[in-house]
């Protein structure tokens, strides 16, 4: 639908900030309790001279089947703000990592019954995979599953105290 | 940066052999989901069939901003001799072992290549790089395991994993085949050459062999399978585009 007569005054008041808030609103599609904004996803948001907006989003894994969808979300939500010409991209320019996760983030991946990523250096060794804490009782007397779950992005673990199978978010 | 056309044209070179082989041993690990001896192992196999169609999904995308057509029309639409995969990534995935010795070594080498390409002066390709290295991570990840564990569990096992260690070393040797554009990127700060790749590669898998009490084959029985990155395939390749580019050959134009 093309909106006419659309006053251009008010596509001039809207700030960044109102974007990145309408961003924060996208969930990510397989883990709804976290927004693409927590993600880290989220690289870049530029309003332009023509007020048209530039959204340049870094994947977490580079088979993440969930990217386009991703792309069309943030086009819908931010053209509900009225601005008519959003330009999504998606690119490799800095590398996505776990560490990128906000708080709010992590909390939101709990929320979901996943255990969160731990911190890293840069350099993930399997270690921090051995005694992850599980989401369920807190123990950390767990056992690696498998590295790989049901999506790219988690890893399937072992409870040896509540006798749980429990999913992580893996670091990356 | 501007590139000249035999600058380029070795830069597509190396660009088309890395994703053709991921796309295909991503094809060929795809074929354990649903068969995997166990649900974690579906999962793993089908997972890293995930992440390595995507990367080379990417790979092909910068070759399309060199001029080459779009991803999925290279995936989809082009003859046997234009793919520049190694013999390896086209044999079938045969028994459970052969799959995961194909993995363990094919794995290493991806991410010692990968290691070498995030220093790349190709900007796009070290990048993809970067990123690249803390997925196969996981990839290794799981080769490593079962083949220690495998090798360490029973006679059977380990006769097993040794024997397809040494059925499958000469065709592992054929990801190195050195390229007729090895100077030129060299030189450009592209990429080191597959030669040092191979020696890097060594470095890596031969501890883990020993610690898994497996021998790799003496050197003066190394032949690698060569031809791959020619165009010269084996009878496999054709086989498997068939099957692959099936759906996609009955409406080319289909919108997905």
């Amino acid at each position: 639908m093309v909106i006419t007569n659309f006053k251009y005054d008010l596509w001039e008041s809207i700030k960044r900030e109102d974007i990145i808030r309408a961003l924060e609103e996208v969930m990510d599609p397989e883990i709804p309790t976290i927004s693409i904004v927590d993600l880290g996803i989220v690289n870049e948001v530029k309003i332009n001279d023509d007020y048209s907006v530039s959204v340049t989003l870094i994947p977490t894994f580079a088979g993440c089947p969930a990217l386009k969808h991703i792309e069309d979300l943030v086009r819908d939500k931010i053209g509900m703000l009225g601005i008519r010409t959003v330009d999504v991209k998606t690119t490799f320019d800095e590398q996505w990592n776990t560490n990128m996760i906000t708080e709010k983030g992590l909390e939101g991946l709990k929320k979901h019954g996943l255990a969160p990523p731990e911190k890293h250096d840069g350099l993930v060794r399997i270690n921090l995979l051995e005694k992850v804490k599980c989401p369920n009782c807190g123990s950390k007397n767990t056992t690696l599953n498998s590295p790989f779950g049901p999506t790219l992005c988690r890893s399937i673990h072992y409870c040896n105290d509540c006798l749980n199978a429990f999913e992580h978010f893996k670091p990356v | 940066m501007n590139y000249n056309k035999q600058q380029a044209a070795a830069i597509k070179d190396l660009l088309y052999k890395i994703a053709d082989d991921q796309l295909i041993i991503g094809h060929r690990n795809s074929e354990w989901t649903g068969l995997g001896p166990i649900l974690e192992e579906d999962i793993a196999f089908s997972s890293i069939a995930q992440d390595k169609i995507g990367q080379s999904q990417h790979i092909y995308g910068i070759l399309h901003t060199l001029g080459e057509k779009d991803p999925d029309t290279i995936a989809f639409t082009r003859g046997v001799k234009e793919f520049k995969c190694c013999h390896f990534v086209e044999y079938p995935i045969g028994e459970y072992d052969f799959s995961l010795m194909r993995n363990f070594l094919f794995n290493h080498a991806e991410a010692a290549r990968f290691d070498m390409l995030s220093g790349s002066s190709f900007e796009p390709i070290q990048k993809l790089a970067k990123k690249y290295r803390g997925e196969i991570k996981y990839h290794t990840m799981h080769s490593d395991t079962w083949i220690k564990q495998l090798a360490r569990a029973t006679d059977e096992s380990h006769n097993r994993m040794q024997k397809v260690l040494n059925d499958s070393f000469n065709l592992a040797l054929g990801i190195f085949e050195e390229s007729e554009h090895y100077g030129v990127l060299h030189e450009m700060k592209v990429f080191e050459g597959e030669n040092s790749l191979k020696s890097k590669w060594l470095e890596t898998i031969i501890p883990i062999f020993e610690s898994a009490l497996l021998k790799i084959p003496g050197q003066d029985s190394w032949k690698p399978s060569l031809g791959g990155r020619k165009g010269l395939h084996t009878g496999y390749l054709p086989a498997l585009l068939d099957e692959m580019c099936e759906v996609f050959k009955i409406d080319p134009k289909a919108e997905w």
